[in-house]
């Protein structure tokens, strides 16, 4: 029971990181394998942050915003260049960008875990039978707020509707006026912002090194595609399934065959249901 | 072109007479690290199967020669062939898996870093593989054994499965074979309508790669006589072979090599200048960016020219 609930509550951050790619596959088409590596950038930003007296909590608007201007760089000056809108060479250009990054903080940070202490880190709330650690359930709540916002700014606003259209069909956006390769870069960069966030949220109950960024890209991949690639509400719910699959796995096989359940899992559902539990069939 | 294969030969040549173990053993890791891309570049240059997790296969390779030797005993020059029959029986899997399914492009790529990863979790929590402490191959110099004192001796293997491994691609340029790859990976539908099974014809190439891939991990285990899971199944392996290939040139049968010398060039200058992990590989990322950016092709594409 409380595997079931630790994992639910891990999940909320993992649903944060898949909704960040799913974005970015649902309306640039591609396949963000950096998605681990900004996720590991956002952690030593907040952990920068930290260091410097901010707290990550206080930190995360700050690093959110810094994320979305990174993104938005990131694809405007390097992956939209580099690949010129081609399909394998924007897999690869992705792939550069993350050898790039995390090596980079290797050169930087070395490669030694790093993690932060706070008042909260290890408070427990007591709630019946469980005790819950408060980080973690900042994290799910947050998260799940942040969810929901970002599905309301798709739903609501002008800007989100552009994205959806461009998702749809990038040539009629066009004609009306929208600009692809700028949603592109937008997109991007708001997909990154929720990097920004989760690594905030991440923090104060995880640790930060360079390869963290590898721990996240399978689990945020398999939850993408699990939920089905583009789909919000499958990228919510992927993620705390994975959560608890994680969680459960790593109690019935033990901490190290446990993490065995992320690949198997992934590769089961590419190889029988590729469009994911919540996606159209392509 | 017929120069440039001069050129290589004479450069693989040279190390033999070279007195510093130092710059052997430089010329030993580009010789691996070309040999392991050309057999990734069978797959992933001339079938266009951009694989991100080669490195299951060199894993199995590292991993079957060890077990066999220090578990039961075998030859390790028994290894060679087991580990072939188990590299090949794993890309055969692997592929047919996940090309009946559809996958392909992005898809096959994370499928394949899937497996690659499922492996590294399950060498890692394994008696039989020696769990996260890896296998450590006793010391016994001989030629029975299959290791030597004098790295050159190291070298030559590893020069003779790059010729293999290229002998590989250049009969995928030529052969009958090849000539369908090719047609599957412009366009499966008009393949299909020649009456090419795609998904057979994928499954085989990933299967030859692997194969040729695990040979590079026996290899490489019998060299450094060590194995663990992350030097095994690492991603950083399989990003190696695919940057090997990539920069060098996908889907050309000099590319890989081309590819290799530079990048371990690049490696070698680089911590001469600034000796911190990480530098290279950092520098590695820049370079493919670079190649992806401006020489689609890779290097291979400025011979040609």
């Amino acid at each position: 029971m409380a595997a079931l609930v630790g994992g639910l509550l891990t999940g909320g951050v993992y649903a944060l990181v898949a909704l960040g790619l799913t974005l970015i596959y649902g309306v640039l088409h591609i396949v963000n394998f950096a998605h681990g590596s900004l996720l590991m950038v956002a952690m030593f930003a907040a952990w920068l942050l930290w260091r410097a007296g901010i707290d990550p909590y206080l930190a995360l608007p700050l690093v959110a915003a810094g994320g979305f201007g990174a993104g938005w760089a990131l694809y405007r000056f390097v992956i939209g260049r580099v690949s010129r809108g081609e399909d394998g060479a924007i897999l690869l250009a992705t792939l550069g960008v993350a050898v790039v990054l995390d090596n980079g903080a290797l050169v930087l940070f070395g490669g030694d875990i790093r993690t932060v202490e706070t008042l909260y880190g290890f408070t427990m709330i007591e709630a019946g039978p469980l005790l819950i650690a408060l980080p973690k359930l900042v994290a799910f709540g947050v998260s799940l707020a942040l969810a929901g916002a970002l599905w309301a700014f798709m739903a609501l606003t002008g800007t989100g509707r552009a994205i959806r259209a461009v998702a749809r069909e990038p040539e009629g956006a066009r004609l009306m006026g929208i600009r692809p390769d700028r949603i592109f870069a937008l997109a991007y960069g708001i997909g990154t912002a929720c990097l920004g966030a989760a690594g905030c949220l991440l923090l104060p109950s995880f640790y930060v090194s360079p390869q963290v960024g590898h721990v996240f890209v399978l689990v945020a991949f398999t939850t993408v595609v699990l939920g089905g690639m583009g789909s919000f509400p499958g990228a919510v719910l992927g993620g705390l399934l994975i959560g608890v699959t994680e969680s459960l796995g790593g109690l019935l096989l033990g901490e190290s065959l446990g993490p065995i359940c992320i690949s198997l899992l992934f590769i089961a559902v590419l190889l029988l249901r590729p469009a994911g539990l919540f996606g159209a069939r392509a | 072109m017929r120069w440039w294969w001069a050129g290589v030969v004479a450069l693989a040549v040279v190390p033999f007479a070279l007195p510093s173990q130092a710059l052997v053993n430089l010329a030993l890791l580009t010789a691996v690290s070309a040999a392991l891309g050309q057999a990734w570049n069978l797959a992933g240059g001339f079938g266009g199967l951009t694989s991100f997790g080669h490195a299951v296969f060199f894993g199995i390779g590292a991993y079957a020669g060890a077990v066999l030797q220090t578990r039961w005993g075998w030859s390790p020059w028994l290894g060679l062939p087991a580990a072939a029959a188990l590299g090949a029986l794993a890309g055969y899997g692997i592929g047919a898996a996940a090309f009946r399914a559809g996958l392909r492009g992005s898809y096959f790529a994370l499928v394949t870093l899937a497996f690659a990863e499922a492996a590294r979790v399950l060498a890692n929590s394994l008696d039989l593989t020696g769990g996260g402490l890896g296998i450590l191959i006793p010391l016994r110099p001989g030629l029975a054994n299959f290791q030597f004192t004098d790295r050159r001796a190291s070298y030559a293997l590893a020069l003779l499965l790059l010729a293999g491994t290229t002998a590989a691609a250049a009969w995928l340029r030529r052969s009958r074979f090849g000539a369908q790859l090719a047609a599957v990976r412009e366009g499966e539908d008009a393949a299909r309508a020649l009456g090419i099974d795609p998904v057979r014809v994928k499954a085989r190439v990933l299967a030859g790669s692997g194969a040729l891939t695990a040979l590079g991990g026996t290899l490489y285990a019998q060299t450094y006589l060590y194995v663990d899971p992350s030097i095994a199944f690492g991603a950083e392996r399989s990003v190696e072979m695919l940057l090997v290939a990539m920069v060098g040139g996908a889907g050309t049968v000099l590319g890989p090599l081309l590819g290799a010398v530079v990048l371990h060039a690049v490696a070698d200058g680089s911590r001469a200048l600034i000796d911190v992990p990480g530098f290279a590989p950092m520098l590695y990322g820049v370079l493919l960016l670079c190649v992806v950016a401006v020489l689609p092709g890779g290097l291979a594409r400025l011979v040609r020219a």
